[in-house]
């Protein structure tokens, strides 16, 4: 919301500076986002009166000497056309700043200092000013637009600044509104504001204008969706006479940033900035039957708007419609059709309210916006509808282009707000919410300032709220009026002194997740964290087919992008980018993880909750194996007091020979692999990568909770076994027949593993330090019996001697 | 005897003369005070010893043997210490060697931020709930009294999977869900992901939240400016202030945004803080009566506050992180910067 003080300043005597009022509002809820001074690039400019003036032959220079008052008189050389004898000009001194424009005299290419030099070896001591140079235009300046001197009034004191005589002393307040203020998207609005934080009197815009009675051709409004048009007010002027607007007007709206395009449609934007309800004229002979029907669009209807966009409409589209066809999509933009003309005679003025959703969705859905539209997606409220119109005539009048008729529609609906909302506070339960005691008189006060009529009665305060606040909801709403002005430096900490005692922390689900984050950062990871979607390409990428489970991912309906399209089933696609990126990016080695969630659909598309899947993701490349990686996943079993098995097992992206899946208690909790060959090279990467997946949601089901097992007291004893078995027999399978074969063994250990030219072929062999821990008794005597018969059943059952 | 005796001082000092070693010290020492020695030699001789004689002739032996004990005491201190000194300097490093690495592991920042607020508040008896991210309409929005046609709905983009179904936009959502399973004292800290439809220099379509609920009786403003004051000193260091300025959320009202006073110049003005001297950290305000009847507590009887922060923004702030894309693209330049 941008407001211009000069402009503020018609509402209330401002008596403090731009940075004064910027920090009041500040501290009233309005943030100045910028505060735009907008002569700051012009310094040094002052009003000069050319007191001679020669043709400087052969060029087209003139040779000046002008006067600058105080500032002394000066010769200046100057190449305008319009330099003569008698004029003042702004006269920029030697050290002056100004802009520095393009041939074209018109593009500023930049600010340039002026200096003392030498044109065609004619001495000059600074520059006569164009508007450009000055950053004026027509609009803000009569005569800004022209090539050469922008002429000053002769009533100019030479030697004065030039900035005030310009408006360029003036500031614009670039202003963050937030969304429960739409009143405040207005000069108005803001000025109401700033009034109560400098505790002045508002002064309203005249909204008086007297109508000619008469009898004229009748005209219809005839509101068919009260639903979303709750309030319609139109108001017929004839006799208009359209012509440019008067400089006041321009430059209103030149400050705001609106280009003026004639007089009556200038009213309709004046009136939307300073009161922030957006108006429409239409040109009167255009409407078919002189008829106004607001409805929703039939599917398929067509209009073209004022930019010359044509629309296909449907049924959630509200038009304004003459008897025949669309005139304007309401809220938005009027129609091509009934805009207004150079030889406009007749105007119907509207100024109505329409259903926030409603604009939005219609804005959205066509892709067409306006200030228009933004103010009603704000939401406009009624009071300011029926004020509007009234500003609206006022300045047809002010502006003596039109004649005021007092054929006046107001269509009120059943959903129209013609009320005042009263309520009743009470001064203690808002004091109770701020936590501080403000005085009730002080309340009272505060509320005036904003208009609200008040009447305190004890600890109760009845009130009647603007009918432009339709925010105002309860008593905190009252209390955050009350704190916004009273000020928050007022309320100090206090720590809780009424609450219960509450017992915080984690879970222990929530502790045993960060327990393993903490395991894995001790084993020398990384924690990332990725983004929660990504595109079924990701997926292509591991080559996962078709018909994959991981293939059945949730899309979002409006995605930013393709790229960031499908809620990941799976982390690997993400861990496997990021291991990519990191090796383009010469990062040869590294050990990362990650704990994030997958999203699984019951169906597609999704109509009901999904599952969120906890999942963790390993990931390691460089100077690695699978074995680093697998030692990493015990680490976890270790956090959980489990033991996990692992088995041969295939996935698309991964090397078949060095895959395996993961199980827990027989249970398949997720699997690890070395990234195939294939995928590797594709992705062109120059080094071996490894990826584990755990689901961590089935794991925690297994989790067991640590318990002291007591130390024996008599000693372990070790032996070591070198096995000649089948190359097919697996470590795993060894293991297992060792576990089961004697039940005080506690540990059995791969220590070497051997196959060649000492050894049958097609066959290996294995070495295994075995552990026996005793119990409750010594049992160096019978450890020779438990090798025997570890050996004979390996033998029996694996075809495996002792080598 | 005497004759003897002085011999065999001759022969020792003689013998550790060019003694070099604590090494072929021992030897020597073997020669004379070894069982066999010299001295022990003449030890057993004493038998031959007229008994009349024995007691002087013991003590001038006895005398001999401590005299040589001592010297060769003194010596092999001597020699050891000058071994020692040999030992220390030939085993001297360069003690500037880079150590052997160990595993250097690091958590992902907003885990370390994350971490620290949930030690911060946990003390404050703040339970931590992880609500679901993926939420329908109802816990986004309309129970945080934002209705579909409510303006507020466009402060931020939301992600739909399907018309009810939608990636949450604030883990306010979660409060409701605690707040309908829980009657008040409640007090919950929610970390989590959420998501707008916005991505630039600035903004990512996923970020991190952490979400702080107070419902209990007599709860006020001023309790919230207490424990962000509490907060903010933790966080970001003693000394540093916390500042309330009106703002607008649909679920809290009053709303305020919170900013606390720059901890990079004390307040001063500087590159961190715009030269305002206060950085903005979070959003806040008393718990809507609205918010509260829909989820069945009587805020006539109960009161409460709530806070949210970008978990992003306070891990950006508090370690100086440039630029938010670097959280987000698991370069390990960038991890191992953050071994807390």
């Amino acid at each position: 919301m941008k407001a211009p003080l000069s402009w503020l300043k018609d509402y209330v005597d401002i008596d403090v500076s731009a940075e004064e009022l910027q920090a009041k509002l500040f501290s009233c809820g309005f943030e100045v986002e910028e505060l735009i001074n907008i002569g700051k690039d012009i310094t040094g400019v002052v009003v000069g009166e050319v007191i001679e003036c020669e043709p400087v032959e052969g060029t087209h220079l003139s040779k000046c000497r002008v006067d600058c008052g105080g500032k002394g008189i000066f010769q200046i050389c100057c190449g305008a056309d319009n330099v003569k004898k008698g004029i003042k000009a702004p006269c920029a001194l030697v050290g002056a700043t100004v802009y520095a424009t393009a041939k074209d005299h018109v593009t500023v290419e930049g600010v340039m200092t002026i200096k003392k030099g030498k044109l065609r070896g004619i001495e000059s001591e600074g520059m006569l000013c164009s508007g450009a140079e000055l950053g004026v235009n027509g609009d803000m300046y009569e005569g800004g637009d022209y090539c050469g001197l922008l002429l000053l009034p002769k009533d100019c004191e030479n030697g004065a600044d030039v900035k005030p005589v310009l408006g360029l002393d003036d500031y614009i307040f670039d202003i963050g509104v937030t969304a429960n203020r739409p009143d405040c998207q207005s000069i108005l609005g803001i000025a109401r504001e700033v009034a109560a934080a400098l505790g002045k009197p508002v002064k309203e815009p005249d909204y008086s204008y007297k109508a000619v009675a008469g009898s004229y051709e009748k005209i219809e409004i005839c509101d068919l969706a009260p639903d979303i048009c709750p309030r319609y007010i139109g108001h017929y002027v004839k006799d208009v006479k359209t012509a440019p607007s008067p400089l006041w007007l321009r430059k209103r709206l030149a400050l705001c940033g609106l280009r003026s395009i004639s007089n009556i449609v200038d009213i309709t934007n004046f009136v939307l900035l300073e009161l922030g309800q957006p108006m429409h004229a239409f040109d009167l002979r255009t409407l078919d039957g002189r008829k106004v029907i607001i409805r929703r669009a039939e599917n398929g209807e067509k209009i073209t708007t004022l930019d010359g966009n044509e629309f296909e409409l449907n049924s959630e589209n509200l038009v304004i419609c003459d008897d025949k066809k669309p005139v304007a999509l309401a809220g938005i933009m009027g129609g091509l059709n009934s805009e207004i003309k150079d030889d406009t005679a007749e105007v119907l003025f509207e100024s109505a309210k329409f259903a926030r959703d409603s604009v939005r969705k219609t804005a959205r859905a066509l892709g067409q916006h306006s200030d228009s539209s933004a103010l009603f997606e704000k939401g406009v409220n009624e009071y300011t509808t029926e004020h509007a119109i009234s500003r609206a005539l006022n300045l047809i009048q002010t502006l003596k282009c039109g004649v005021v008729t007092d054929v006046h529609i107001d269509i009120t609906t059943e959903n129209s707000r013609l009320e005042s909302k009263k309520m009743t506070v009470s001064v203690s339960k808002i004091n109770a919410l701020l936590g501080i005691e403000v005085p009730a008189k002080r309340m009272a006060e505060i509320l005036k300032s904003l208009n609200f009529g008040v009447t305190l009665k004890g600890d109760e305060m009845e009130l009647t709220v603007p009918r432009y606040r339709e925010d105002i909801d309860g008593y905190p709403d009252i209390a955050e009026e009350i704190i916004r002005f009273y000020g928050y430096d007022n309320i100090k900490g206090t720590f809780l002194p009424s609450a219960s005692i509450t017992n915080g922390g984690f879970t222990d689900e929530q502790k045993l997740q960060r327990r393993i984050k903490g395991e894995l950062v001790a084993k020398g990871l990384y924690e990332i964290s990725t983004y929660s979607f990504y595109s079924q390409k990701d997926l292509d990428m591991l080559h996962f087919p078709a018909d994959a489970h991981e293939r059945k991912a949730i899309r979002i309906l409006n995605p930013i992008s393709e790229d960031l399209s499908i809620m990941r089933t799976t982390l690997a696609p993400s861990m496997v980018n990021v291991i990519v990126r990191n090796l383009r990016r010469g990062n040869m080695e590294g050990r990362l993880f990650e704990q994030a969630k997958i999203y699984i659909a019951d169906e597609l598309p999704v109509k009901t909750f999904p599952k969120e899947k906890e999942v963790i993701a390993l990931g390691l490349w460089g100077k690695q194996d699978f074995f680093d990686l697998k030692g990493i996943i015990d680490c976890i079993a270790g956090v959980l007091n489990v033991k996990f098995e692992y088995a041969p097992t295939e996935k698309p992206y991964l090397h078949p020979g060095i895959t395996a899946k993961i199980l827990c208690d027989g249970v398949e909790i997720g699997y690890a692999g070395m990234l195939s060959p294939e995928v590797a090279d594709e992705l062109a990467l120059d080094r071996f990568a490894y990826i584990a997946e755990i689901d961590y949601d089935k794991l925690k089901k297994h989790a067991k909770p640590f318990k002291y097992s007591p130390i024996s007291k008599f000693a372990e004893v070790t032996r070591d076994l070198a096995l000649t078995c089948d190359r097919a027999v697996t470590c795993a399978d060894i293991e297992n027949e060792i576990y089961a074969a004697c039940k005080f063994v506690t540990d059995v250990r791969l220590f070497d593993v051997y196959i060649g030219e000492q050894i049958e072929k097609g066959k290996k062999s294995m070495a295994f330090k075995v552990t026996f821990t005793p119990k409750d008794e010594p049992i160096e005597e019978r450890v020779d019996g438990f090798v025997k018969k570890i050996l004979s059943n390996l033998k029996f059952k694996l075809n495996i001697v002792l080598r | 005897m005497q004759e003897k005796i002085n011999e065999i001082e001759q022969q020792i000092d003689e013998a550790v003369q060019d003694v070099q070693s604590s090494k072929s010290l021992q030897e020597i020492k073997l020669k004379f005070l070894g069982r066999t020695g010299k001295i022990s030699e003449l030890m057993k001789n004493m038998r031959d010893v007229p008994p009349e004689q024995r007691p002087s002739m013991g003590k001038l032996l006895n005398a001999l043997r401590q005299w040589t004990e001592e010297k060769f005491n003194a010596i092999e201190k001597r020699l050891k210490d000058i071994e020692l000194k040999k030992r220390y300097s030939d085993e001297k490093i360069d003690v500037t060697l880079p150590g052997r690495a160990a595993a250097d592991g690091a958590y992902h920042p907003n885990t370390l931020v994350v971490n620290e607020l949930v030690s911060i508040f946990s003390g404050m008896g703040f339970e931590v709930f992880e609500g679901p991210e993926i939420e329908n309409d109802y816990y986004n929005f309309t129970a945080l009294n934002t209705p579909a046609d409510h303006p507020a709905r466009d402060m931020q983009d939301t992600f739909y999977l399907a018309p009810e179904l939608l990636l949450r936009t604030q883990t306010s959502a979660g409060q409701i869900r605690v707040m309908e399973n829980k009657k008040p004292p409640i007090k919950i800290l929610s970390p989590g992901k959420v998501y707008r439809s916005d991505d630039d220099a600035t903004h990512s379509p996923m970020f991190s939240q952490m979400e702080g609920l107070v419902v209990d009786k007599g709860i006020t403003l001023c309790d919230l400016k207490g424990m962000l004051d509490e907060f903010a000193k933790k966080i970001f260091g003693e000394g540093v202030k916390t500042r309330l300025r009106p703002s607008y959320f649909p679920f809290t009202e009053p709303s305020v945004e919170v900013d606390v006073s720059c901890f990079e110049c004390g307040g001063k003005g500087c590159r961190l803080c715009k030269g305002t001297g206060w950085i903005e950290v979070l959003g806040a305000g008393m718990v809507n009566r609205r918010v509260l009847e829909g989820c069945g507590i009587d805020p006539d009887i109960y009161t409460g506050f709530a806070f949210g922060m970008g978990v992003e923004r306070i891990a950006m702030l508090k370690y100086g992180i440039n630029n938010m894309k670097l959280l987000f693209e698991g370069d390990t330049r960038f991890l191992k910067q953050f071994k807390g």
